[in-house]
């Protein structure tokens, strides 16, 4: 072992170095095994084996028995550090698997995902987390239960933030489950249950403190995973060193064969798409940007929603629970956003180059405008047409694979990539470590904010308050392992895709919680009526509309769709929260103190405990 | 309610406004134009969604922080960090 001066804080930047070293090496090693003749299936194994075992022992290592550390990590992450945490809670298997994909198939429209993921943040530094931070709790159903006092605003919060993070959960351990079973060859529902068993290994006997330095570790697995087939296609395709910079004028030659491929003018005949299912072929360009005023309407609105949502979701308010001071806490904000970025600049980067690796005809890995025959000999279409990912089916029956013929799920934009572009099988056992990464990180980082509101506030504070530090640590860990085996159990049962149980989760979070979370710092008014109301009434809004539009047979309203049902959910809440406050009592003096309490940075936390 | 306090509260709500009005011209206002900013020399929607706008927020996130510090410290409210355990 290396020897450290000072502990483990102070030597952050040597530790992560070296093993980020040790990671690069490891992958170098994979390639000769590669070259040496390994089998794939031994290197995809390798590589799952490798990464889960160290994450697993950074959790080991991080076991605590003290209320502070298990919450909030001993509030001693620095604040860069924090952010790389912040970053690999934050994206998930869709960030990682689906993102690229959404904007291959989907386009322009798309993209509002990217815009409102980031943006988001800026409401985070602004509005929130700042002052959470100097409230000095350690869930988010903590602030609004000391704020607005009373166990009913408390539960509320819990009852929010349980289903907004259960959904997001299931999704994780889902993505997790996909990827073990594609990288270990086994069946899906064994993959989901190792996937859990790795997760809860991280967080299970360490709690926030385990969840951080693992999340570190998985921000530094995925991010290298992210970009290194991106800077390869784009050299390869000979576009430029840097995808970042080079994906211009990409786009601008995958818009010229759109036009002349006919995408967005050639859609599937009924028959064609009957038999391809739920798979989709290509029907929005890159760049198409409508002036529709629908089409306006409905970026903004999801732009909207995705922002609302990021600045309500526990998982990641409390990750800013985690700093040294309030100023770490904003500057944190700045650097999760940057970490964030890294990913999300290049994932329209992707999209666009796996276009051109598709569809230019130029290119040897082209498939439109080739015959059926000769595409169906391919390796990869026909490994991914065997698990159901894609299908080429001939419309016209001219023996010629046309854009409007070939269907596919948008997650194989990343997952198969590296084949697709004719990449050594090393990078798709480091792409599939990637996505277990990212699945794994967001799924802790929920998995804990449910465990931390049932066994924090639930138990603690409102069931049994005398609850002494070990009990409610016990508590807290039986309540994780429940809850990650209850969602496995829901994962396993494929309810939905991906991405639209994000979404959903969005929603949820930014209907309930994003104005009771707001208006508790910003408006000194706010009392506890108003924000139960609040809370109750754009929940249930938001979740009536959801299930209205989504099984109820009803015809979206202005084209607010189940993605965007916070539209209904926040007007309601906002409106409730502030005719329910000044129609009742206003909050008294000693709220109103620790309301201006929370706005001056120094001093001691609010809360004690 | 101390006056320095409120003098605190003040700076930081118009501080609050400015970052909030600039976010909303780079989240929404841009966005509105989609179509508008693409030309035939260059894909501008595609660029403002993919890159322009995240880089904005990033930029935006740094400067708020820096900021706000000024004013935390202009009134004697900035945190002195206490030495780690």
């Amino acid at each position: 072992m290396i020897k450290l001066d000072g502990g483990f804080i102070q030597n952050l930047g040597r530790v992560y170095g070296l093993y980020t070293l040790g990671f690069l090496g490891f992958v170098i090693l994979m390639a000769i095994f590669e070259a040496a003749g390994v089998s794939n299936t031994v290197i995809g194994w390798l590589f799952v084996a490798f990464t889960v075992g160290i994450y697993a022992m950074i959790g080991v290592l991080s076991r605590t028995m003290e209320s502070k550390q298990y919450y909030v990590a001993g509030r001693e992450v620095p604040a860069v550090y924090n952010g790389m945490a912040t970053a690999a809670d934050w994206m998930s298997g869709a960030s990682f698997i689906a993102m690229a994909g959404g904007i291959y198939l989907k386009g322009y429209p798309y993209m509002a995902f990217l815009v409102g993921w980031t943006g988001g943040y800026v409401l985070v530094a602004s509005l929130i987390a700042p002052y959470l931070r100097k409230f000095g709790c350690y869930t988010v159903p903590d602030f609004i239960g000391t704020r607005y006092g009373g166990n009913l605003a408390r539960f509320c919060a819990v009852v929010i933030l349980v289903v907004a993070s259960f959904t997001y959960v299931t999704a994780q351990i889902n993505g997790t489950g996909t990827v073990a079973a594609r990288a270990l060859q086994i069946p899906f529902e064994l993959g989901v249950w190792i996937g859990l068993a790795g997760i809860l290994f991280c967080s299970m006997l360490g709690g926030m403190r385990a969840v951080t330095w693992t999340q570190v570790a998985q921000y530094i697995v995925l991010i290298i995973a992210y970009l290194i087939p991106v800077f390869w296609m784009s050299n390869k395709l000979g576009y430029g060193l840097i995808p970042h910079f080079a994906q211009f004028g990409a786009v601008e030659r995958v818009q010229e064969l759109e036009a002349l491929l006919g995408v967005g003018s050639m859609m599937p005949t009924a028959e064609a798409q009957a038999e391809a299912g739920k798979l989709a072929a290509l029907k929005v360009g890159i760049n198409d940007a409508s002036d529709s005023l629908m089409a306006k309407w409905k970026f903004f609105t999801l732009v909207l929603c995705m922002m609302a949502g990021t600045a309500s979701l526990p998982h990641v308010l409390m990750r800013y629970f985690t700093t040294s001071s309030v100023k770490a806490a904003r500057q944190s904000v700045g650097y999760s956003l940057l970490f964030i970025c890294l990913l999300y600049l290049t994932a329209p980067a992707l999209a666009t180059f796996t276009k051109l690796s598709l569809l230019d005809p130029n290119v040897a890995t082209s498939i439109i405008g080739k015959s059926v025959a000769e595409v169906s000999t391919l390796e990869w279409i026909q490994q991914w047409s065997n698990v159901g990912f894609l299908k080429v089916v001939d419309g016209n029956g001219d023996g010629i694979v046309q854009i409007n013929e070939f269907f596919m799920r948008g997650d194989i934009v990343v997952l198969a990539t590296p084949e697709m572009a004719g990449l050594p099988y090393v990078i798709s056992g480091l792409v599939a470590a990637g996505g277990l990464a990212a699945a794994m990180s967001t799924a802790d980082g929920l998995l804990l904010a449910i465990a931390n509101a049932l066994s924090h506030d639930l138990y603690y504070k409102i069931i049994d308050p005398k609850a002494d530090t070990k009990t409610r640590l016990v508590v807290a860990r039986i309540m994780l392992v429940v809850i990650g085996a209850a969602g496995a159990f829901v994962a396993s049962m494929k309810l939905t895709g991906i991405l639209g149980a994000v979404a959903w989760a969005f929603c949820f979070a930014n209907s309930g919680l994003f104005f009771p979370l707001v208006l508790g710092v910003w408006w000194k008014r706010a009392n506890r009526a108003g924000a139960v109301a609040g809370m109750i009434g754009g929940f249930a809004a938001g979740a009536w509309y959801l299930y209205m539009v989504q099984f109820g047979g009803m015809t979206p309203w202005a084209g607010i769709d189940g993605l965007r049902f916070g539209m209904i959910g926040m007007p309601v809440s906002l409106v409730l929260m502030v005719v329910v406050s000044l129609m009742t009592e206003e909050p008294d003096a000693e709220t109103q103190k620790m309301v201006e309490e929370i706005r001056v940075p120094s001093g001691k936390t609010i809360v004690q405990q | 309610m101390s006056s320095k306090q409120d003098e605190h509260w003040t700076k930081t709500k118009s501080l609050t406004t400015t970052t909030l009005v600039i976010w909303a011209i780079i989240s929404f206002v841009i966005h509105w134009f989609g179509e508008g900013l693409n030309s035939d020399a260059f894909p501008g929607a595609y660029f403002m969604a993919g890159m322009g706008s995240q880089v904005a927020f990033a930029v935006l996130v740094f400067w708020f922080a820096s900021r706000q510090n000024q004013i935390d410290e202009e009134f004697g409210f900035g945190e002195k960090l206490r030495g780690r355990k």
